[in-house]
């Protein structure tokens, strides 16, 4: 498998996964995944549910622990032992957004997207505003900064959501089903902002159902499936599946 | 001649329910302090630290408060420490208060939903960050009106004072109906005076409740 997900050997991959494995209890969902994300690269994974996209995603900040393989991300490491320290460090660098928004719904927009600048960053009140405004611009929503979550719709909240990570500078950015909670209307205003990001040089991984996103967008998707990396490869892939089980996945999305 | 109630009698009564209110204040500050460590007891990181918690919990919470008024006040005396009243009634209203406001507390951070605190983390924030401006907050409105509900409750626990010789009102009202025999008057202002306190509590509850909810979940 692995000979199928070469990254460039320039650049240092932004994200390596080795062999990882995760098991809960006596069932195994990652049954060694590895892969590379080139710094700048957009990767797209699909696949059915179960197959262990999301859980391999939310090994890379350290959200799901693994039991044996490893994770390097912009120069931090993720084993299978980690201290709270080392995981506040890689969070740092890594931006995660959610499908249900988890957005703060005691504070306003702008509290939201300055709350962990001004405690994790430490900088003062008015960069806060600054950064919070430059943000929110970036997503659209600039004009919201005073609203509550509550108030807002759901593909609105996504992208306070997506603002809220932008605001730690993150080097990679990981996507979490985003638009799978959004009525379908709703979610091209958050594919959009996500497609600016990709422009503008944006390392990220997004774990999707949206076929259209990934093919157009993605310059690598995986197909995952059984806890496996199953085929990799770029918006061809769409056109022309090398495996039956990807035909078939593709067949039933579509 | 019979000694029946007047204006002097109702002034002894209002003395009372001014102590009513001095211990009600103390016993709320003291044991809402208290309270919050039994809160993060409970939801410690360490089994070992909630374990101990609990065992606490259970203990206090099977404890008649009246037996803790009395180990308070007789039980330190055995040892040569001379205790106030006062303080006895503050001391086990506290150790009482702090295991019903720490459970009831811990329930209210343990509603809000995990994914706050996962979502407070994935932004590189510590535990206590998180829990600070995250889950308290959120939690906090969650406890105000068992909070206060609880604070009525232990307004009319401090009567339980009154046998120590500790003069709040209950007992103010014990010692003038011993002179005028007139128990309907005499309790029947006092009970009024305990509405009289705890109804702004329970009003309090319910306006903070409303503001609390404006256009928030």
């Amino acid at each position: 498998m692995s000979a199928a997900v070469n990254a460039p050997a320039v650049a240092l991959p932004a994200v390596a996964l080795k062999d990882v494995r995760k098991s809960y209890g006596p069932l195994e969902v990652l049954k060694g995944v590895s892969f590379d994300v080139a710094p700048g690269e957009v990767v797209a994974i699909i696949g059915a549910s179960g197959s262990g996209k999301s859980t391999a995603l939310r090994c890379i900040n350290g959200l799901e622990s693994i039991q044996a393989g490893s994770i390097e991300v912009c120069g931090h490491h993720v084993g299978t032992q980690r201290s709270d320290a080392e995981l506040r460090a890689l969070r740092q660098d890594v931006g995660i957004v959610f499908q249900s928004y988890n957005l703060f719904p005691h504070l306003t927009v702008e509290q939201n997207v300055t709350l962990a600048p001004r405690r994790v960053k430490r900088i003062g009140n008015a960069a806060a505003k600054d950064l919070a405004r430059a943000c929110l611009a970036q997503v659209g929503l600039a004009e919201k900064a005073d609203s509550y979550p509550e108030q807002l719709s759901g593909g609105q909240q996504q992208r306070v959501a997506i603002a809220r990570s932008l605001a730690m500078q993150p080097k990679v950015m990981l996507f979490d089903e985003v638009t799978s909670a959004l009525d379908p209307h709703l979610t091209g205003e958050v594919l959009r902002v996500m497609e600016k990001l990709a422009r503008d040089g944006m390392t990220m991984i997004t774990v999707t159902h949206e076929m259209g996103f990934a093919r157009r967008v993605a310059n690598r998707t995986i197909f995952m499936r059984d806890g496996l990396v199953w085929e990799v490869g770029g918006a061809e892939m769409f056109a022309a599946p090398r495996t039956p089980e990807l035909q078939s996945f593709l067949g039933s999305e579509l | 001649m019979d000694i029946v109630f007047n204006w002097s009698y109702f002034g002894y009564l209002l003395y009372g329910a001014m102590w009513t209110l001095v211990l009600s204040a103390c016993a709320f500050v003291l044991g809402g302090a208290a309270g919050f460590l039994v809160m993060l007891a409970r939801t410690a990181q360490s089994r070992l630290i909630r374990q101990i918690a609990l065992v606490y919990v259970e203990i206090i919470q099977g404890t008649p408060l009246l037996v803790l008024l009395f180990i308070a006040y007789f039980g330190l005396g055995v040892f040569g420490i001379e205790v106030p009243p006062l303080v006895a009634a503050a001391i086990s209203l506290m150790i009482n208060a702090s295991a019903f406001l720490g459970e009831i507390w811990k329930g209210c951070v343990e509603a809000v939903p995990r994914t706050q605190r996962e979502a407070a983390e994935c932004l590189a924030l510590t535990r206590w960050q998180a829990f600070v401006d995250v889950i308290l907050p959120q939690a906090a409105r969650i406890a105000t009106p068992p909070t206060v509900g609880f604070m009525v409750q232990m307004l009319k626990n401090t009567s339980l004072a009154s046998v120590v010789g500790f003069v709040e009102l209950t007992r103010a009202a014990q010692v003038i109906n011993n002179s005028t025999i007139q128990p309907f008057l005499v309790f029947g202002i006092a009970g009024t005076m305990y509405f009289v306190l705890c109804y702004p509590l329970t009003a309090w509850s319910r306006s903070l409740e409303r503001t609390l909810n404006v256009g928030r979940r």
